[in-house]
């Protein structure tokens, strides 16, 4: 990973990646979805994992969600080789994911949302411990809710996507999956939470961005991953990345992003040849 | 997750500078209610509203409507079918329904009357035994529902049939098996009633342990800098449950007083809003109702919640079947029959709780029961028996999914905003 430090100067000498993927693959009968893919996050990193309908973005984050297992490759956590056998294995990991749909329950208001599922109390809920820690929360995130005792339904899509980030970090993960977060969104609502994933950065956290929109991702991310047709086609520093470089690697008017950028490569991949579970 | 600062100034925290923020307040919480009436939540706010035109109307029509003997009788009346409707409104909320309560509450009361009589069943053991069969019924349902996906619609439909055929094996041949004269629970469903004044005691302790636990919880959000009620607000709803208690109570007491299976039925409707609104249990129920995958993939144990749900359900109809047996003295064929279910799962949506699941209140179950008897008592009173009281309480019915509908929809235009 000494490589990966060198690249960028930004990041703090000797940071480890918090999460390590290799050699991952995956096929649904005879779709083969992903091919030997190679993955990493760091502590305090936006990374933004691009590519084309099909590249197989929602797949990689559902094996790190616990949705479904890798076939072949292995996952490292906190120097640990893992296996995400089930949501809650991935929850328990440090690993929340926020997917495209929310998952919200629009009836119940904010702090029901947050807390659902672990909520604050034995016998009788603790409302006023979960509404104290729940606009503690939202303050630290600087998030723009006007009051957390009103059913989600009555939000924005900028605040439903604000509470269902919020909610994934109430089980106080290290890597924070975010699917598609400002795809309904409008400018200002895109802004926000942009500036929320910017505050997730400070906090520390890995962040791992799925994001059609380049403009977004070059807005927020340290670093971006391109997938095609299953394979990695580039890992870029977005310092020194261009937009028609990215959209090059998406769309495959270079074969590799080792061609391109022959530096760009974070992986080593002696490291994990043939590696297989 | 930082632990919970309490703001040091005393400045209330949830108090956002660019936001309107939580009601403040006797006027913030009256500006509260009405944005959400206008978001269209409207809770409980027509059928109390209808509630008042229907006693007017009948009160005009009939000067004998609001007589103390005539509430008393009403209250009697409302408590079979309301702690049926209070088990209708738990599946309601699950988005789910049970069309089979009429056929438990006869099979339940069958078995009462068959134990006490043939079998020589002691009271408690009867009344266990009856409720423990609709429990099981309850759990049968749980399992087709949670094992085969079955839409609740066609089960319960399914065991409407099935156990009305039951209800009319166990009856046996005569269809119709007194219970005996002397039993405790015809004592309990006719003749017993509070005693004034235990009856007011009853209701000071009520409002006492109300304004207690109102004062504490604005007390520990104070202390949480958060926003809180005011003393004065807190004082000012206590006083109004005051008036509102010792009036029924009052106008019960100039009659034989509060019957005792009326209690029965409020302190349900009690126990299971406190369960519903306080406990994991009852978060889970309403976020199971808003959304099961968003539910279940929040951790919450998907399965139980319909377990409880649909067990609940069957036991309190199997209860409401053996309350309505007592006040008429016998279970038959018709116990739990004709427009029982029906009257039950229309006191639950007319009530305010909602056919969609997610919204709703135990107290629906108490609100639209006593519209639906205040119906049937004051056609009953002007000589328009079941032909006009069927059609009308269809329209109530009817009305009551339209405003559900309605207030839905404004929700959801409200919603994305
Ligand atoms: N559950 C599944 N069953 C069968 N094929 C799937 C499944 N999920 C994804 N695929 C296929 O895998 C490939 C990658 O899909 P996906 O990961 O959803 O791509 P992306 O999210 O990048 O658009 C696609 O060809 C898709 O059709
Ligand atoms: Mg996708």
């Amino acid at each position: 990973m000494t490589l990966a430090t060198e690249l960028d100067p930004a990041r703090r000498v000797g940071a480890e990646p918090v999460l390590t993927m290799r050699g991952i693959s995956k096929g649904f009968g005879a779709v083969q979805a992903l091919t030997d893919v190679d993955f990493d996050v760091y502590p305090g990193e936006v990374v933004a994992l691009v590519g084309d309908n099909g590249a197989g973005k929602s797949t990689l984050i559902k094996i790190l969600a616990g949705v479904h297992p890798q076939d072949a490759g292995q996952i490292t956590f906190d120097d640990r080789i893992v296996s995400i056998t089930s949501p809650a294995a991935s929850r328990e990991l440090g690993i929340a994911t926020v997917f495209q749909d929310l998952a919200l329950c629009d009836n119940l208001d904010v702090v029901s949302n947050l807390f659902l599922g672990r909520e604050i109390g034995s016998a009788a809920l603790d409302e006023v411990e979960m509404e104290s820690r729940a606009w503690d929360l939202l303050r630290q995130l600087s998030a723009k809710i006007p009051s957390v005792r009103i059913p989600v339904a009555s939000l924005s899509g900028g605040q439903r996507q604000t509470v269902a980030i919020a909610r994934s970090l109430i089980g106080d993960p290290t890597v924070v999956i975010l699917d598609e977060p400002t795809a309904a969104l409008g400018v200002v609502q895109t802004a926000e939470v942009l500036n929320l994933v910017e505050r997730l950065r400070e906090r520390g956290l890995g962040v791992l961005l799925i994001s059609h929109n380049l403009a977004d991702v070059q807005a927020v991310a340290d670093r971006v991953v391109v997938l095609r047709l299953g394979r990695n086609n580039g890992n870029f520093n977005m310092s020194d990345v261009s937009y028609e470089d990215i959209i090059a690697a998406i769309t495959g008017a270079t074969d590799s992003a080792g061609l391109l950028h022959p530096t760009a490569s974070t992986f080593d991949a002696a490291d994990t040849e043939g590696d297989t579970e | 997750m930082s632990k919970t600062q309490v703001a040091a100034s005393g400045s209330v925290s949830d108090l956002q500078p660019d936001a309107f923020g939580p009601p403040r307040g006797i006027g913030g919480s009256l500006r509260a209610f009405f944005s959400r009436i206008r978001s269209g939540d409207l809770g409980s706010l027509p059928v109390i509203i209808g509630l008042v035109i229907i006693w007017t109307v009948f009160q005009v029509l009939s000067p004998n409507f609001l007589s103390a003997n005539n509430l008393v009788n009403l209250a009697l009346q409302c408590a079979a079918g309301g702690i049926i409707a209070i088990g209708v409104v738990l599946v309601l909320l699950l988005g789910q329904i049970d069309l089979s309560v009429g056929s438990i509450s006869g099979l339940s009361a069958a078995i009462l009357a068959i134990g006490l009589t043939k079998l020589g069943w002691s009271l408690p053991v009867a009344i266990l035994i009856a409720l423990a069969a609709g429990a099981v019924v309850g759990l049968f349902y749980a399992f087709l529902f949670v094992r085969f996906g079955i839409p609740s619609f066609i089960i319960t439909l399914a065991g409407l049939l099935g156990f009305l055929g039951l209800q009319l094996a166990v009856l046996g041949p005569t269809g119709s098996v007194n219970i005996p004269p002397d039993s405790p629970i015809i004592a309990f469903t006719q003749l017993w009633f509070l005693p004034p004044v235990t009856s007011y005691v009853l209701a000071a302790l009520v409002v006492a342990a109300y304004l207690f636990v109102h004062l504490r919880a604005a007390r520990r959000r104070a202390l949480a800098g958060l926003s809180s009620a005011s003393l004065g607000e807190s004082v000012l709803r206590a006083a109004a449950l005051l008036v509102l208690l010792v009036a029924v109570v009052y106008a019960l007491n100039n009659d034989r007083g509060v019957p005792a299976s009326f209690l029965l039925f409020i302190a349900l409707v009690v126990v299971m809003n406190y369960a519903l609104t306080r406990t994991k249990w009852g978060r889970s129920v309403f976020a199971v109702g808003g959304s099961v995958d968003a539910a279940r993939r929040s951790g919450i144990r998907v399965t139980r919640v319909y377990v409880t749900v649909f067990v609940l359900c069957s036991l309190f109809a199997a209860l409401g079947g053996l309350l309505a047996a007592g006040r008429v003295t016998t279970a038959s064929t018709s116990t739990g029959a004709g427009d029982v279910p029906l009257n039950a799962i229309a006191a639950a949506v007319i009530g305010g709780t909602s056919l969609f699941g997610g919204r709703g209140s135990a107290y629906s179950a108490l609100l639209g029961i006593v519209v639906l008897q205040s119906i049937s008592s004051g056609l009953t009173l002007l000589s328009l028996d079941s032909p006009v009281r069927y059609m009308i309480t269809g329209a109530v019915l009817l009305l009551a999914v339209i405003i559900d509908s309605l207030s839905r929809r404004s929700r959801a235009s409200h919603g994305r905003a």
